[in-house]
């Protein structure tokens, strides 16, 4: 079986983010990036799967993005991946126009399992796994934090509020990964050096485009220093005076 | 006959959901400033409380029904309202940015053609355009922006509207039998977790870092927070360390929250926890560093030990509320 799965690559978590001179994006310079965290769960639950059916399974990564994406694609690759593709692109920002692209390539390239991040932390839209699904007519469940494939059939554990939902559904199938689905591995040594020896699969994304229109970015209007009420329980009548008669919280 | 916005309300268990209010608000809101006309789509089976959406000023909800519908069902939900949106030529639809949101909506974009914004905190309209602003990089900037495409979908973050209700209100409700629901993918069951609310609904939400030494200390948190009927929430340090569960942590890479009031108990407030929850109303910080960056963030502040000031804090609560 071929399994696909989708990465991004975003600016590291501690990044303090600075609006470019465009107003429309954010300043790159100083940014470093790391592949989407909700991703390398993606990518392990991608390679257990593969060593559970054992066969002539291949892992395949894909991710659109400029250049500077290999370096992820090569770290996925470290981690246990057989083949990356980058459809390259500059710096779209459409769900809908990425989705497209990935759909296009997983389709060629036949897969029938594909693992996404539950959401990639630059944007935060949370929805590409589902768009893919839906482009390709496969089944989906999304935030997934537990995972059973048995020959065609899936029982997944989604994470929703107050709970989860326990789904179940078959092949051929989008999951999105959700923390807690399982511990990402580190790239061995051997996998490292395997991976330097890889090429990389580039070809121009098909038709980027989307329906969203960037006007402007903007920093969150920042707030007013707040008041420390003391160092001790003596506070404690104040802080709660201030919730209930000034904030009108409590 | 005025085009229509559709508000796609939630309903769980056989009840609408709080954020529904909130989502027929909004569709009414613009439809206002549109010249739309706002009406009510939900899916499900028997829903108790549908008579309360009269209050909000929605005239018409269309009752998309099925006993097989009861519980969520991604495909055949998507299929229900794509298939009623086209038919009754709907133009804009308002979803909830909830797990089921966030799951249904995109699925009916891609049936629709419709272009899709998640997670807004602000719709307005300006020469009848609708511009949406939301958060990025987990909250550590905003954009605004705005759909090119002729069918638009919005989804709006939980707690930031508030439902607005109106005096001289009648609901009609009409139910349209679901045939044949595509059932390919079902939920079989639903495993409640043992906390009583989530971070990601909840209007105050007392939260725990590091600085509570050790998870057997998590008890002064709830106690707190069973007072103030609040939710339970967690720093990354200490999910990673698995004090508490991770759907407790707020954060980059846990939820992002907008309660009314965040109460952050020996949290120091690194960049990717104050992503998660700087957009909470009132923010109060407890903690010993006085010039730990959580305080940077708190509207109040209390410079001292959680040790001493949550029990305090607890009993002060309960004084004002009993
Ligand atoms: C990729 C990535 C993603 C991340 N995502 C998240 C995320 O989603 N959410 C998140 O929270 N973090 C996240 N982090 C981790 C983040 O960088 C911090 O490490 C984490 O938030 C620290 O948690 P903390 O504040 O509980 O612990 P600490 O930073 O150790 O702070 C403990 C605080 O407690 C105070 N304290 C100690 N004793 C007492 C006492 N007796 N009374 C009062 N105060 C006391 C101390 O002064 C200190 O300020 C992420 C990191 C990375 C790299
Ligand atoms: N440019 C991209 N290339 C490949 N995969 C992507 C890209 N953007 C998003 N994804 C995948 O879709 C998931 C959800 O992203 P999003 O919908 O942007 O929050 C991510 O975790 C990735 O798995």
């Amino acid at each position: 079986m071929k399994i696909a799965v989708c990465i991004s690559q975003v600016p590291d978590t501690a990044t303090r983010i600075k609006i470019g001179s465009d107003h429309k994006s954010i300043d790159p310079n100083g940014v470093t990036y790391i592949i989407n965290p909700y991703d390398e769960f993606a990518i392990e639950e991608a390679l257990k799967t593969k060593e559970k059916i054992g066969g002539d399974s291949l892992v395949y990564v894909i991710s659109v993005g400029d250049d500077s994406v290999k370096e992820t694609l090569r770290k996925a690759l470290a981690m246990g991946a057989d083949e990356a593709v980058l459809l390259k692109s500059s710096s779209v920002k459409d769900s809908i126009g990425i989705a497209r692209a990935l759909s296009e390539e997983i389709k060629s390239l036949g897969c029938e399992l594909v693992f996404c991040g539950k959401q990639s932390v630059d944007f935060d839209s949370g929805i590409t796994g589902q768009l893919i699904a839906e482009m390709l007519g496969y089944n989906c469940v999304s935030v997934v934090v537990d995972f059973k494939l048995d020959g065609k059939k899936i029982t997944a554990e989604r994470e929703i509020e107050g709970g989860r939902e326990v789904v179940e559904t078959e092949l051929p199938a989008v999951i999105t990964a959700q923390k807690g689905l399982n511990e990402p591995r580190y790239a061995s040594l051997k996998g490292i050096m395997a991976a330097k020896k890889k090429t990389i699969a580039e070809k121009p994304a098909v038709d980027l485009t989307g329906y969203t229109e960037i006007l402007d970015m903007h920093l969150p209007q920042s707030k007013q220093p707040g008041r420390i009420l003391g160092t001790d329980k003596s506070a404690v009548p104040e802080l709660v005076r201030l919730l209930r008669e000034e904030a009108k919280v409590i | 006959m005025a085009d229509k916005i559709f508000a796609i309300l939630e309903q769980r268990e056989g009840s609408l959901k709080k954020v529904s209010f909130e989502v027929a608000s909004v569709a009414i809101n613009l439809a206002n400033q549109l010249e739309l006309q706002a009406e009510a789509v939900v899916v499900g089976n028997e829903i108790n409380n549908l008579n309360d959406l009269s209050k909000y000023g929605i005239s018409k909800l269309t009752h998309l029904k099925s006993e097989l519908l009861a519980n969520y069902s991604p495909s055949a939900y998507a299929e229900a309202i794509a298939s009623f949106a086209k038919e009754s030529g709907a133009k804009i639809l308002i979803f909830p940015n909830t797990a089921m949101g966030v799951d249904l909506a995109p699925r009916v974009a891609v049936k629709l053609d419709a272009g899709i914004v998640m997670d807004c905190m602000k719709l307005e309209v300006k020469d009848s355009e609708v511009i949406a602003t939301r958060p990025v990089y987990a909250g550590k900037a905003l954009i605004d922006v705005k759909l090119n495409s002729d069918v638009k979908i919005f989804t709006i973050r939980p707690n930031v509207f508030k439902p607005q209700p109106v005096d001289s209100a009648s609901l009609q409700t009409e139910i349209k039998q679901v045939e044949n629901p595509d059932l390919k993918t079902k939920v079989t069951a639903f495993k409640k977790s043992e906390g009583k609310l989530d971070v990601a609904e909840a209007d105050i939400i007392v939260s725990g870092g590091r600085g509570m030494k050790g998870p057997e200390n998590f008890h002064l948190i709830e106690e707190l927070a069973e007072a103030l009927g609040a939710a339970v929430g967690a720093s990354r340090a200490v999910v990673d360390a698995g004090w508490r569960p991770h759907r407790e942590q707020v954060g980059q890479t846990g939820k992002t929250v907008s309660p009314s009031l965040y109460i952050a108990c020996g949290i120091s407030g690194a960049i990717q926890h104050l992503a998660g929850m700087s957009s909470s109303k009132y923010i109060v910080a407890i903690n010993k560093d006085k010039d730990a960056p959580i305080f940077s963030v708190a509207d109040y502040g209390i410079a001292g030990d959680v040790f001493e000031i949550l029990p305090a804090l607890t009993e002060e609560i309960k004084k004002l509320k009993s």
